[in-house]
Formats: structure tokens, sequence, C-alpha cells
């Protein structure tokens, strides 16, 4: 008989910890989708995804079982993604240089007719990364969840631990920084 | 440059290319085992979760007694004077004590 998310917990808990398998089968697919969204390469989305893993198996008795699982979970990814960004703030600076050609082309096109189809949309996949990439964490993160995700504002904050205000003072200030970069590959590229 | 208009179409195309949600392959037994050996126990979270749920009980059982000696009339006698209640509290185990003669 297949066991509930509450008995594999309560199984862990007690020392079962082959009980947890079960649980990581169930829910990589979802952590691996949110820390693909903060990293590029994937040697640094299973770097994040496994400290997720350990986190939730060491703080599993922190889980009072009042909410599902998979949204205590998420929090501890969402948490573990914003520390990933932070701890890797490269120099962010790129400039117009580095984009690739198709992108180049995207952005021509683009100038060229704002109201056209999104031809070539890798190439536009490509340029929203870049540009994710020059954001500050904080403006990284609200970007992804409020804009690009589509969540509210009280889900952010429950996600992220951040206060509702805080939440709405970050995603505008994200949307300006985003705008001033926006700006800055328009410049380079075209004056 | 329209750099609002840019900014919603990038948005745009980045909901509609969500990320893939491939699992490597065998990533739960690279998971399970780099596990510890068990799960440590947070006693802090075991206190704070137990003392939550301790909260609610005793809110109730003060408001329980607030209401009950709030409603309840008082039938005990009033006094004003505090030494003679002490005193009369204090004697009276020796006021209730048997004559000596009829212990024997």
């Amino acid at each position: 008989m297949e066991r509930t998310e509450a008995q594999l917990i309560a199984a862990v808990l007690t020392g079962d910890a082959a009980s947890f398998e079960p649980l990581v089968e169930t829910y990589s697919p979802r952590v691996f989708a949110t820390a693909r969204r903060y990293a590029r390469r994937e040697s640094e989305v299973e770097d994040i995804v496994q400290e997720v893993w350990l986190k939730a198996f060491e703080k599993l008795s922190s889980f009072r079982g009042e909410a599902p699982f998979e949204h205590w979970l998420m929090r501890l990814a969402v948490r573990t993604c914003y520390d990933f960004l932070r701890g890797h703030q490269r120099n962010r600076e790129t400039t117009f240089s580095e984009m690739t050609e198709a992108e180049g082309d995207w952005l021509d096109r683009f100038v060229t007719g704002p109201e056209s189809g999104s031809e070539n949309a890798e190439a536009a996949r490509q340029l929203v990364g870049r540009v994710l990439e020059q954001l500050s964490p904080p403006a990284r993160m609200v970007i992804t969840l409020l804009e690009i995700e589509e969540r509210s504002v009280k889900e952010i904050s429950r996600l992220t631990g951040w206060s509702v205000p805080l939440v709405k003072v970050r995603a505008f200030r994200a949307r300006a920084e985003m705008r001033r970069i926006l700006s800055k590959i328009g410049k380079e590229k075209y004056l | 440059m329209n750099v609002e208009e840019l900014q919603r179409k990038l948005i745009a195309v980045a909901r509609a290319n969500p990320p893939s949600d491939r699992v490597p392959f065998a990533f739960e037994k690279r998971i399970m085992a780099r596990l510890p050996a068990r799960a440590r126990l947070d006693e802090w979270a075991l206190w704070s979760r137990a003392l939550w749920r301790a909260a609610a009980p005793c809110v109730a059982v003060m408001l329980l007694l607030s209401a009950w000696s709030f409603f309840v009339p008082n039938t005990a006698t009033p006094s004003n004077d505090l030494s003679q209640d002490f005193e009369n509290t204090l004697l009276a185990a020796v006021d209730q004590e048997p004559p000596a003669d009829s212990a024997w």
C-alpha cells in the first residue's frame, strides 16, 4: 500500500531515512524548474537542488503539517535560490558586444517593428536571460516571481519571507532597474 | 527604442518559455547517498510548536476564569480589616481544636 506524504514524513522523523526518497522523486521536477529560473549552468542547478533537499531533510522537524509539504518545500527552494543569487553576484555588467548575433537580430527586428510577432523565440529567451542576469538579486527574484511566474504580492511575501510592503518597494525598484538595463543596451547598440 | 514595450515583450517571452523540469537520471539516489544518517531534531522548533499549541487553551482558561470571577457573586462577607482577616485565618486551626479534656 502506498504511504501518504504525512506518513512518509513521520517515518523520516523517526529515523527511517529511506522514506525520504519518494518525496525527493515526487517533488524534484518542481524544484529543478525553480532552480533553472535562477541559474543557467546545469551544474549550478544541480547544486541548488541538492542543497534544497539536504536542508529539507535537516529541517523536516520544523514542518508543522498545517500547509501542504510542497508549499514548505517551495519556500525553502526560493530562499535557497535567493542565497545562490547573492553568493554569485559576479560582475553583472555585460555590454552589448557580448550579445550573440541572434539576440542582436531579434533586437533589430524589435526596433524596426515593435508590434511584429516575436520570431526566433530562442534568441528572445537568451536575451531575457542576459537581462535578468544583470539585475541585482532582489530585483531578479521579484521580477521572476511577480512578472514571469505571475504570483501575487502576498504569495511572494510568503515565499521569500519579505513583508508585503517590502515586496512592493522591491518590485517598483526592480522594474526601474530592468528599464535602465534595457535603455543601456539600446544606447550601446544604436547610439 | 521603446523600452516599456521591449520590457513587456521580453517578459512575455519569458512567461511563454518556462524552464524545463527535467530531473537528471537517478538524482534521488544521489540525494539519498548524501543524507546524514538521521534527520536532526530541532529542539527549539519542537518547543516553539508545543508552546504555540498550548497558548490557545491557556488563553481560553484565563478568559473562563476571568468571566467566572467577574460574574459569580461574592458570597463571603467582605471585610475591610486586613489584620483581622489575617488573624482569623491564622488562628482558625487553633479555634477548631477540641477541648483538652475531651482527648482523654
